[in-house]
């Protein structure tokens, strides 16, 4: 915890200094009839040890990942960080710095970004990546104005329902004053049908969005979208997972354009939520079209190599409103914390992590529907995440398994009302047989 | 001097009209006024165009700009050589470093245009 030192001695010389003679009249010119004119209606100052205490114990009310089994995902995956994330991420050079306005006085953080772009660009197999987006929901709504800027007369943007569906709404946000189309494509059984997109790929399609593997796990027909969409000229926008791609083909190797995803998996703690980290790459000759920024490498006047900001005119601080994207910073703590984590693994250790949660989640689905009234939602190949439907009442099995240790998975209802009964488990690398087994046996308890 | 055979747009577009054929480019104080071009960008061809629309971009070390038709119509042609090498613009903007050719929809866009002498009384008053 910080310590910042304010005594009423430190005031008074502040005040000195600027002339003033109290805090409170520093607030003159607010109306008299604006000023609330009694204290604030709050309990007494704590003192620093009740402070702390009180804190702690209102954060002993949260069951973080760490508290209890995790087999949450949807996004957001309790993947295994190695402590050299936290100690390269955690230097101050680092920690402390924000994105670099003055961008070339920051070698460190540049030569960071270059590598982390160049590692985004293998794990993609495209040409081009930027140095980060917010995270995996906006990187798809940047992923369609770039779209739009490649091809602005075409009005139909085609979105697989089995997209996650907070991405989806993000993009129906960023394009709602935009007079572009958004279809979105059902996906009863699990995944994408490639004959029905066929019914919606026409000239008039500016690109077809899929997540691969998708919001439930699955895989889609990613070959056979690619090849309409190349048909028709439409642009292909996938959302990929950055651990799939240790066994998966990478999206620039199946014709995908664009390639956007969420980074959190890839060396960032859950947290709650955020922040996290928004991966984009892209085929070179859209290259000035990509949102954000962009470190490219170069060598300074006496041949040394150095890093620069590059394509910084297509940008808002230079022009304005036309520019790629309002987007004019990075997310490069995290960005820093990919790029270390995939150094870190290399192309053996995310082959091999990869290898363990599918392995791991196949393990698991078939002990789990071994449960009588437990099955398989969608008989499709799926990846670290799978669908189960189950009997009884959602809400209270997850309660009793959370009660028991368990974050048992995510209900999907919320999003898709005809999987009321449905709830989405997922199966990183951390998990082990023991807690799987004691997972299965718990579910067999709740159910009973 | 500004040569005397074309029109000019008050955002620096030339125009030279043959039939109801219209040759764009931009001119030579245009292509001075923003330093080294390091990429043009051109619509399709077959775009239909207002005046004033945008037909493309032109992008140099200190900025991006938008290229604007001088007269409505359909783009018929477009010069790709500048999408390798866009220096071209910078070398010759009247001749080599010609953009886009319009077919024309009405003559009458050709009036709003300025005459020579018009253009060079602007530039004038631009530069430094």
């Amino acid at each position: 915890m910080p310590y910042i030192l304010n005594t009423g001695a430190d005031v008074k010389a502040m005040l000195d200094k600027i002339g003033v003679a109290s805090v409170d009249a520093l607030f003159k010119m607010v109306p008299d009839a604006f000023q609330l004119q009694r204290p604030l209606d709050v309990p007494p100052a704590l003192t620093e040890l009740e402070l702390q205490q009180h804190m702690a114990e209102l954060a002993g009310k949260n069951k973080a990942a760490d508290n209890a089994v995790c087999f949450l995902g949807g996004g957001s995956y309790d993947h295994f960080v190695p402590a050299v994330v936290d100690a390269i991420a955690s230097r101050s050079e680092y920690y402390t710095a924000y994105t670099p306005y003055q961008a070339e006085a920051s070698q460190g953080s540049l030569q960071a970004f270059f590598e982390y772009q160049t590692l985004i660009c293998e794990l993609t197999g495209l040409d081009v990546a930027n140095a980060s987006l917010y995270e995996g929901g906006s990187a798809v709504a940047e992923a369609v104005l770039m779209a739009i800027s490649i091809d602005p007369e075409r009005p139909k943007v085609l979105v697989a329902e089995s997209v996650h569906p907070e991405y989806r709404q993000t993009l129906a946000t960023y394009l709602a004053n935009i007079q572009k189309e958004i279809i979105t494509l059902p996906t009863p059984n699990g995944a994408l049908d490639p004959a029905a997109l066929q019914n919606h790929v026409d000239d008039k399609t500016l690109c077809v969005i899929v997540q691969h593997p998708n919001f439930f796990g699955n895989l889609e027909d990613v070959n056979a979208v690619s090849r309409l969409c190349k048909e028709k000229g439409v642009l292909f926008i996938v959302s990929f997972d950055g651990i799939s791609v240790g066994l998966l083909k990478r999206p620039g190797q199946y014709g995908a354009d664009i390639a956007v995803g969420e980074g959190q998996m890839l060396g960032t703690p859950m947290q709650f939520g955020g922040p996290y980290l928004g991966m984009m790459a892209c085929r070179e000759q859209f290259v000035r079209k990509i949102p954000g920024r962009i470190v490219g490498q170069t060598v300074d006047r006496n041949g040394r190599r150095c890093w620069v900001l590059t394509l910084q005119t297509r940008e808002q601080h230079i022009r304005r409103e036309k520019a790629t994207s309002n987007i004019c910073t990075n997310q490069g703590l995290f960005a820093l914390r990919t790029a270390v984590y995939l150094a870190a693994l290399g192309p053996q250790g995310l082959k091999e992590t990869a290898n363990l949660c599918l392995q791991k989640a196949h393990y698991l689905a078939d002990e789990l529907c071994k449960i009588p009234g437990v099955s398989l939602r969608f008989k499709k190949p799926f990846f670290k995440e799978f669908t189960v439907q189950v009997p009884g009442d959602v809400p209270t099995l997850l309660r009793k398994l959370l009660d028991a240790g368990y974050h048992g998975g995510l209900p999907l209802g919320r999003w898709y009302p005809a999987l009321g009964n449905c709830i989405s488990i997922a199966v990183t690398e951390k998990r082990t047989k023991a807690e799987m087994d004691g997972f299965v046996a718990a579910m067999k308890g709740a159910i009973r | 001097m500004v040569p005397k055979n074309v029109r000019y747009a008050e955002t620096h577009e030339w125009a030279l009209v043959e039939g109801d054929v219209c040759t764009v480019g931009i001119s030579k104080f245009a292509v001075e006024q923003l330093t080294d071009v390091v990429f043009v960008e051109l619509a399709k061809l077959g775009k239909k165009l207002a005046a004033k629309e945008p037909f493309g971009q032109i992008e140099s070390v200190k900025s991006v700009n938008d290229l604007y038709a001088p007269v409505a119509g359909e783009i018929i042609a477009r010069n790709d050589a500048l999408e390798k090498d866009p220096t071209i613009v910078s070398g010759d903007p009247y001749g080599t470093g010609w953009m886009v050719k319009i077919k024309m929809t009405s003559k009458g866009d050709l009036d709003k245009l300025l005459t020579p002498d018009q253009y060079e009384k602007q530039i004038a008053s631009q530069g430094h």
